[in-house]
Order: structure tokens, then sequence, then C-alpha cells
């Protein structure tokens, strides 16, 4: 590993202890309105301003990203362990199964997931707490965004299946689930710790998009999404700067993220 | 060999209308507000009338024989009745279909286009500087929300469906890249390099042929980012398209319109990613 993807290292892992912390470093509550303030430009008291409601913006940029950066990757997470179940038992089982389950991995990744994720969100009730909604999206974002991953896993299984150190343990009589858990999962390991990087700043940008179009998180809970729709007001960013904040944040830590990742498991 | 792999795509565009169709039939089944009636709310009408309008309706409850009802329908090319517009889905698919494919042409053209002029220059010429700076280029755009893009574009007074073609261009770029580089690394390319052969005849005889399955199947995959990429560029733009239509559905909870309209785009995409995977070895499509 480079040097250069350590320090992104070290800054993501920067950013994430700051966001973890955001209680202790907000200058107020992410709900908090100061009335008398309202778009108030930058102070010492408020280092990013007010908005519209005279809510803090860091406060609100610090809140968001630890809302993202935690719930990013434990969609991702949860999107990992089903394509490492769906494509793997797949693959591993063959026959039939493998063949069904690749026509309903090609369902999936046939559909603009964006599509399907407004079609599934707007089956949820119009009062929806703001808890249940960022729970709701982000689980969203994991229960449907397995087939692309899963797909990989299903070919590297595939190969695994056929490798002579498998079928050499198998032939000593070696049990099926020793079989997967001791010789094929290392195997697979490296792919699926690999999807999860990548799934985490999709997942992260996905919701960006959802936010902005007004069905991500909801109020007052802030959100990378639901704080860009700020930039919505563009007649007012040539003079108030500090609008762009939540994307120069959101572009830092995605790129970080993109760095941390080499080229090829990227492209992958 | 052919009929049988064009028979098994076939069968998996069948299987995506059937089982696309069960799921619609029963997202609009379970949808709040199924079963409600405008008559409900006629008081001219007495509780017996109502009730016996309610019971002529009372097969569409069970959700067998809705989907049997549904099916047919789909059949007849009737797609359903939009509660929030007031308009039948088809009529409203058929008006805003060509800005999306509007949008889409731009979009996948575009992306194709500036991801090639960037990725052949990086081939050829195997400069670090310049695969530094195409990667950071990429990167970047990677980085960006597709609705950010478009917004951005707005902002500058440029068309925002050139987001879409900033989304695509990333993937195209890169995948297109690695394909090349592995490709001009072969034998006969070698061996055509040394014979002196121009950039282009190489290009176009000995490299070309060797990728245009992968990129066949690369096709496939950037229609169908292009399509997610068009929601939010058409939201933000205001484009009356597919994607702006899909939006505004989701908002008013008008689940016959957002079912219809998945299960088109999804019957779309299988047909696409089908015929390109008759001509795409299984391998390349696993890393796409």
């Amino acid at each position: 590993m480079t040097g250069a993807r350590w320090a992104a290292i070290v800054l993501l892992a920067a950013v994430f202890l700051i966001a973890l912390a955001a209680n202790l470093f907000a200058p107020a509550p992410y709900a908090k309105q100061f009335r008398q303030d309202v778009n108030h430009s930058p102070t010492q008291a408020y280092p990013l301003g007010t908005d519209e409601l005279g809510r803090d913006r860091l406060s609100r940029l610090l809140y968001g990203m630890r809302i993202s950066l935690l719930l990013a990757p434990a969609a991702a997470l949860l999107s990992t362990v089903l394509a490492a179940i769906v494509g793997g038992a797949g693959a591993y089982i063959g026959g039939v199964w493998e063949r069904a389950i690749k026509v309903v991995i090609d369902l999936f990744l046939s559909l603009p997931w964006l599509f399907l994720l407004l079609t599934v969100r707007a089956l949820l009730p119009l009062d929806i707490p703001a808890v249940t909604s960022v729970l709701v999206t982000f689980a969203l974002l994991g229960a449907l965004g397995w087939a692309a991953s899963a797909r990989i896993v299903a070919a590297t299984v595939r190969d695994l299946r056929n490798a002579e150190f498998v079928l050499q343990a198998r032939a000593s009589g070696c049990p099926p689930l020793r079989l997967l858990l001791r010789h094929m999962l290392p195997n697979v390991k490296p792919i699926l710790i690999a999807q999860f990087w990548i799934s985490v700043p999709l997942f992260i940008l996905t919701e960006a998009n959802l936010g902005m179009l007004g069905l991500g998180v909801t109020e007052p809970l802030p959100s990378w999404g639901n704080l860009l729709r700020e930039l919505e007001n563009y007649g007012a960013l040539s003079h108030r700067p500090w609008l762009w904040a939540p994307l120069i944040s959101l572009l830092v830590v995605v790129s970080l993220f993109q760095f941390i990742l080499s080229g090829e498991e990227y492209v992958s | 060999m052919l009929l049988k792999a064009i028979g098994r795509q076939l069968i998996a565009i069948l299987l995506t209308a059937l089982i696309g169709g069960l799921l619609g039939a029963t997202l609009v089944r379970f949808a709040p507000g199924f079963g409600v009636q405008e008559s409900d709310l006629n008081a001219q009408l007495s509780a017996e009338t109502r009730q016996a309008l309610h019971q002529q309706d009372a097969s569409e409850r069970n959700v067998p024989s809705y989907y049997a009802h549904y099916l047919t329908q789909l059949a007849r090319g009737d797609l359903g009745y939009s509660r929030s517009l007031n308009r039948p889905v088809l009529e409203l698919l058929r008006d805003r279909v060509p800005e999306t494919l509007y949008s889409l042409a731009i979009g996948v053209g575009g992306g194709w286009l500036l991801g090639l002029a960037l990725a052949l220059p990086a081939t050829w010429k195997r400069s670090p500087a310049y695969s530094t700076a195409a990667s950071l280029i990429t990167g970047v755009f990677l980085c960006i929300p597709s609705a950010v893009l478009a917004l951005l574009f707005l902002v500058v007074g440029s068309p925002g469906r050139i987001a879409i073609a900033l989304v695509v261009f990333p993937k195209v770029f890169r995948f297109s890249r690695n394909l090349l580089i592995k490709t001009y690394a072969m034998p006969h390319v070698l061996t055509a390099k040394a014979r002196g052969l121009s950039s282009l005849r190489i290009l176009g005889w000995h490299v070309f042929p060797n990728i245009a399955a992968p990129m066949l199947a690369l096709a496939g995959v950037t229609v169908s980012l292009a399509l997610g990429a068009a929601i939010p560029v058409e939201v933000v733009c205001d484009y009356p398209g597919l994607g702006q239509l899909a939006w505004r559905a989701a908002l008013a909870r008008d689940v016959p319109v957002l079912v219809n309209l998945t299960l088109i785009i999804a019957l779309v995409t299988v047909a696409a990613n089908s015929f390109s995977d008759l001509l795409t070895p299984t391998a390349t499509r696993d890393v796409l």
C-alpha cells in the first residue's frame, strides 16, 4: 500500500472520528433554531452561518456526516452479506439454483435502482418519523444494492468450486460446511471486503441524490442529501460561498474512499 | 447453439415480465389508498349502492386474481390510470418518452465520446502524468451526485443533460482504458506496430474486433446507468421526461405509475442486456 493511500486512510479516519463526536464539535444541537439569526453569515458563533430556519449549518453538517458515515457502512455491510449469501450459495450449489439466482441477479441489475428505490420509498406512509426515515432509507439501499456484488461473488465462487484444492478437500471427505468456511470463504474474503468498500461511497452518493429529490432522510434530521438542497438556491451561491460546504465535504469524503480503493478493485 | 441462447434470453425477458408484473400487482394491491373509490365520497349514493360497487371490485382484493386481471390489462396495453395526474399511464408515457430518449442519447453518446476520447490517448501515450490527470478528472465526477452535477450546469447556464454524460463517462473511461491497455499488449497488435501500420489501422483492424464484444456489454450497462441518472437530472432541470414522472409519482404515492414505469424500464434494459449477452462471453459480463 502506498504512502498516499495510508494518508487517505488516516484522513478518512479523522473525518469519521470528528463526525462520530459531532456532539462534542458542533456549536449547537442540529435542530436548535436561533430565530433572531435567520440566514446569518458566518461568525465565530456560527462558523458556517445559519439556514433559513436559524439552525447552525456547521452543526447540521457534522451531524449529517455522522448519519451518512455510520449508516452507509451499515447498509454496505447488509448488501455485502446479502451478496455473499445469494451469489455465493447459488454458485456453490450450482445447477438449477445457480441459474435461478443468476436470473434474479440479472433482474436486479437490469433495473436502474433509483427507480426501484423511488417505488419502494413511495409505499411508505407520508408521516414517517425522521429517525425511521433514516433507517428505512439506508436499509433500502442495503437491501436493493446487493446485485452487482453478488454477480462478482458468484463468479469467484464458481471458479473456486472447480479449483484443485477444493476438489482435493472434497475428495478427502471434507464436510460441505467446513469446505465453505475453511477453504472457500478465506478466498472470497478479499472480494467481499472490496465490494464493501465500493458500496460505501456509492450509498452515500445515492442517499445524497435521494435527499436532493426530497425522498431521503426527512427533516429535521440532517443528511448530506437534504443539506445539498440548499444549493438549489443557486442565485445566492456567488455571494454566499459557505453554502458549498456540504458539497465540498461530500467530495472530499467520497474521494478519500475512492483513493483507498485500488484502481482495479474500483473498476470491478 | 445460437437458437438455444436466443430462447434462453427470451425466457429471461418473459420471466422479467411475469415476476415484475407479480411484484407490481402486489405493490399496487397493498399500496395505501387501494380500493378507495370516488363513489365513497358521493353523498347522493346510498350505503347499499356503495356496498354493491365495492362488491363489484371484491375480486381485485385477492392478489392472484388481481394479478391475473393486471396481466390481462397489461397484455391489452392498458397500463392503468394515474391518480395524481388524472390521465392514463400509457398516455403519460407516450408524452414523456421522447424527452427521456433525447436525454439518454446525449448522456450515453456524450459519455462514450468523452470516455473514449480520454481512454485512447491514455493507451497510446502511456504517460503517467496524462493517466493520473485523466483518472483524477474521472474520479471527481464519480464523487458528485448527478443531481448536483445537473444543478452546476444550471448555475453556469448550460444544458443539464450533459450531467448524464458526465455520470456515464467515468465508467466508459476506466473500463475501456483497461481493456485497450490489455489489447494493445497482445502479440498480434505488437506485430502490427512493428510492421509500421498506422495507429488508425491498428485500432480499426486489430484492436476493435477484440474489444467489440465487451464494449457492447458495457453499452447495456451505460444505458441503465444513464436511466438512473436521468431521474435527478430531469427533476432538477425540469425536463418533462420519465425520470420527472417517476419522481412526481413517488411524491404523490402514485403507485400504478411507478410500478408500470419500473416494469417497462426493466423490460427495456433486460432486452438490451439480452441482446448484448448474446454477443458477449460470460467472463466479460462478470466484471462489468
